[in-house]
């Protein structure tokens, strides 16, 4: 797979952008708005004499008047109108923002880091990552070049037997099972995943066909409800993950609502066609960190070659927990928050249980180095982390890298309107089994807008790492002295 | 083996168009008539059947209600004259405290008697101030009973009110003490006395009602006692309030009464027990400043059951900078097991609890249920828009309402209620809702995660 940079522009006719430019009937033609704008919201195609309707979503707004190449100020006829879009503040919510939305829009369209008319690092959560802060020194060290930095994370820590595998990135794509999601979106992630030598995960619903080819690059899902789990797949997996709760439902289990049972989802789950699918809660085989301990076990004797991963929430004791996986035998602890993606929850439980993976970090990181472990587990943090400050942040926390899943989804053009769990799934084409909503995408698309957000998600990273002075990912972990926080008194 | 509590419910569609959050807004003086746009595509089919909606007497205003709010259709419009807008009506819907959100979730529950249920993540604030402030606890290996919610085992949801001995005494193997009387209340929560402009119509026949259909109890005061004693099968708490309170007053001879708080309390209590030793009597406490101390002096004297009455957001009455229920309930229930009093008294809390979640919440910080007004009022698609506080018609007509409609609406609400209660007890592993209170073990108070994550990195936290 190829990491190129191509531009993969939003599918939809109309792109959702922060402005509106509005051309009225005063437009004279002339070309002015064209020959001003830098950011290609003008354009008249060769050989055309009209300028056709704005790119406004490109727009960067009333900033570029400094740097005079406003379009309004240019036409001579006053043809034309800058305002807010009205859209842009029905979308989102206290987490995803409309500006982090469209700033991983436009990483996914680009491939390059969004322009400051978005803000792209926070959102609007008021806690946790949202009031966090990187102290960054007055200049990096003379010498450091950003070429130089590392992102590469090794996920086997153990210095066992197994691979010793190391990602590209300190990041990896999320599970979400075939049914949950789109088989094309599925295998964007897949193709992303072999791109920069990471890895996606298949959740539980269990293993296409079609991931073979990236089989070096999916990990396979471990719950309750083993859906599709077969030896064969999980002898087919590098890394194979336990799955013990996930952050947006903890002690809840997994739920797949009838109607996206669909023929080849319960064929893959060899199950009957439109029934609601219940993972429950917790394994009943387990009890003990010793029952934990015999799952992990009988992983690693089907699969000699495959890192060990435990997916677990964040309750008030995720540091025993923690401390559990690595005795039992895990390579990778993966905490997943409280306000993590899902494909259908009670609000509720979305809301109030579990506490949010800002918390779990530090106390985990803390507890594993107390412990004399610390450099023999990789923590990875999911749940709310949205964009690659967050992912410095957990980092800087105590994490080792993250597993993004809503992000993937944005880029993919995912709104957050929540209704992914009704009926047919989702209106615009992702987490939907619908086979007609399923046309509303195509595989290319999706791998090369997760292309573009990686690549440009990696230039974001090195450039903190870079203005912190660090020449790699493994040395900002647990930094915490590079932080603040705007709630606090020793603010920087 | 016992049947296990359920609450069924039946679908009850709302009198009124709904408010809802989102709207499409086009010009069609613009639109090209071009019929390959989205109003063919939108998923929903809501712009397909618009034809065949317009001719109803809803109209397509129903649109506002139904939009997912996918944006498909804005983002399709063949000429860009389709734009989504946030409902102005949404953002009147009640108020700081019963936020849109929560009027619009509490009239999903009343209509369908289910869980809210939605996809992707959590889209609030990091935390909040209140039951927002607390998150509740669950673990990964032994705590979780979810079998509790598919039937495989039971998840109590009941509650004993009344006093309680501190301890048995026996003499020649027999039991030497009388035991207290106590109700059983199938649901850790009652409804509470309706507020005066509410009580219009067939609003308190359908309260009691429903009170009677799910098993619980309901506080009434001397009119309505009057109107609805058909409808009560046993389910009153009479509230006395003309002092002294006395068996005389209408309802004074329920087996269960209130009366409030004053300085003779505890005599009018004995008064009431006296010709019937095994009635209940609970005092009501406006919850002030002081009132843990209140709360176990009363405990002490012998109070059966104490309910402490908080302002309709939750915050304490009497003081400038009122405390939420959250941390007054802590301070009364900690009191109390300090005294080695807590088991013997049963509290009640009311006012703020709005959600689902905040019966379980309060319950953590030490009540032994709630009682509810205002989520029944909601249930019945008011708007608190508080209009017949000032003597206005109320724009959905409360006072015409069928009171067996108005059952179904709050019996729906209450088994959503229950199923989130469940839901809640099941990822912490509770099997009995008594087994609850006061357990802040099974729940993480923001306070204490922040004073021990980023306290200790970053100091002290700005006031």
């Amino acid at each position: 797979m190829s990491r190129e940079v191509r531009p993969a522009p939003p599918r939809y006719r109309n792109e959702i952008g922060k402005y509106s430019i509005y051309r009225g009937p005063l437009c004279a033609n002339c070309g002015r708005c064209v020959e001003a704008c830098r950011h290609g919201v003008h354009v008249r195609p060769e050989g055309y004499l009209h300028v056709i309707r704005p790119y406004d979503y490109r727009c960067i707004g009333p900033e570029c008047k400094h740097a005079g190449c406003f379009c309004i100020d240019a036409c001579p006829q006053g043809a034309l109108k800058l305002s807010i879009n009205p859209v842009s503040e029905t979308m989102g919510d206290r987490r995803w923002t409309p500006d982090l939305l469209m700033s991983t829009w436009a990483m996914a369209e680009t491939g390059k880091p969004p322009g400051k008319h978005l803000e792209s690092e926070v959102g609007d959560s008021g806690g946790g990552f949202d009031r966090l802060r990187f102290r960054f020194p007055d200049s990096p060290p003379p010498g450091l070049r950003r070429e130089d930095i590392s992102t590469r994370l090794p996920l086997n820590r153990r210095g066992d037997s197994r691979p010793g595998i190391t990602i590209d990135v300190p990041w990896y794509g999320g599970g979400m099972s075939f049914g949950s999601t789109n088989i094309r979106a599925l295998l964007g992630k897949a193709r992303v995943a072999k791109a920069f030598h990471g890895f996606t995960s298949t959740g539980e619903g269990g293993y296409p066909e079609r991931f073979v080819p990236y089989k070096d690059h999916v990990i396979t899902q471990v719950a309750t409800g083993l859906f599709g789990v077969r030896e064969e797949t999980i002898r087919r997996a590098p890394i194979v993950e336990f799955k013990y709760a996930q952050g947006a439902k903890p002690g809840l289990g997994g739920h797949l609502l009838g109607d996206k049972n669909t023929p080849s989802v319960a064929a893959m789950r060899e199950t009957v066609v439109g029934v609601p699918l219940f993972s429950p809660f917790p394994f009943h085989s387990v009890y003990s960190v010793e029952d934990h301990k015999k799952h992990l076990d009988w992983i690693a004797h089907v699969n000699p070659r495959a890192l060990l991963s435990a997916k677990v929430s964040t309750p008030i004791d995720v540091d025993m927990v923690a401390v559990g996986i690595y005795y039992a035998g895990g390579h990778i602890v993966h905490l997943d928050g409280s306000y993590g993606g899902t494909g259908a929850a009670p609000n509720v439980a979305k809301k109030n249980i579990a506490m949010p993976i800002e918390y779990a970090i530090g106390r985990v990181h803390r507890f594993l180095v107390d412990e004399g472990i610390r450099d023999q587990v990789t923590v990875i943090a999911s749940g709310g982390v949205r964009t690659p400050a967050d992912v410095a942040k957990a980092i800087a926390l105590g994490a080792d890298g993250c597993v993004i899943g809503t992000a993937e989804l944005v880029a993919l053009g995912c709104i957050r309107c929540t209704a992914c769990e009704s009926g047919r799934g989702c209106a615009r084409g992702i987490a939907t089994t619908d086979d007609e909503l399923l046309e509303k995408i195509d595989v290319e698309w999706c791998t090369q807008r997760l292309v573009n957000l990686y690549t440009a998600w990696r230039q974001m990273l090195v450039d903190t790492l870079y203005r912190l002075g660090l020449d790699s990912v493994a040395a900002l972990r647990g930094r915490t002295d590079l932080l603040t926080h705007l709630d606090y008194e020793n603010e920087a | 083996m016992p049947v296990k509590y359920a609450i069924h419910h039946t679908p009850a569609k709302p009198r009124f168009r709904p408010i809802g959050k989102l709207g499409i807004v086009d010009w069609r003086e613009d639109c090209s008539s071009c019929h390959n746009c989205v109003k063919r595509s939108c998923v929903y089919r809501l712009y397909r059947d618009e034809a065949d909606t317009l001719r109803d007497e809803v109209g397509y205003l129903d649109y506002i209600y139904q939009c997912k709010g996918c944006l498909s259709c804005v983002q399709n419009c063949t000429k860009n004259i389709l734009t989504r807008v946030v409902n102005p009506e949404y953002r009147r819907l009640g108020d700081g405290y019963y936020t849109p959100d929560l009027v619009l979730s509490t009239w999903f529950q009343a209509e369908t008697g289910k869980i809210p249920v939605s996809g992707s993540g959590y889209g609030g604030p990091f935390s909040g101030p209140g039951f927002d402030s607390m998150w509740t606890d669950m673990s990964e290996i032994v705590r979780p009973t979810r079998d509790g919610i598919h039937g495989r085992e039971y998840i109590s949801t009941s509650v004993d009110i009344g006093r309680k001995l501190s301890h048995l005494a026996f003499a020649d193997g027999q039991l030497k003490v009388d035991p207290p009387p106590l109700v059983e209340t199938p649901l850790p929560v009652i409804f509470d006395r309706i507020p005066q402009h509410w009580r219009r119509g067939a609003v308190m026949t359908a309260v009691t009602t429903a009170a009677a259909e799910i098993g619980t109890l309901v506080v009434l005061c001397e009119a309505d006692i009057r109107e609805n004693e058909a409808s009560l099968r046993g389910q009153a708490i009479p509230l006395l309030t003309t002092p002294p309170a006395s068996a005389e007053q209408p309802g004074g001879s329920a087996p269960f009464v209130m009366i409030p708080d004053g300085p003779d309390v505890m005599a009018e209590q004995a008064a009431l027990k006296r010709d019937h030793p095994a009635r209940i009597v609970a005092i009501r406490i406006p919850a002030v400043p002081t009132v843990a101390g209140r709360v176990a002096e009363l405990a002490r004297d012998g109070a059966d059951v104490i309910h402490l009455v908080f302002d309709s957001h939750g915050m304490e009455h009497g003081s400038s900078q009122p405390r939420h229920l959250r941390d007054v309930l802590r301070d009364t229930h900690t009191t109390l097991v300090r005294q080695g009093i807590r088991d013997e008294v049963t509290l009640i809390a009311s006012g703020g609890i709005a959600a689902a979640e905040h019966v379980a919440k309060a319950i953590i910080c030490g009540a032994d249920l709630v009682a509810i007004d205002v989520p029944l009022m909601l249930a019945l698609e008011c708007r608190l828009c508080g209009e017949c506080q000032h003597g206005q018609p109320c724009p959905i007509a409360l006072e015409e309402i069928d009171p067996l409609y108005g059952v179904s609406r709050i019996v729906n609400l209450m088994a959503a209620w229950h199923s989130q209660l469940l839901e809640m007890m099941g990822a912490m592993g509770i099997r009995e809702v008594r087994r609850l209170r006061g357990e802040t073990g099974r729940c993480m108070f923001f306070e204490d995660l922040e004073r021990d994550t980023f306290g200790r990195l970053f100091g002290k936290r700005k006031s």
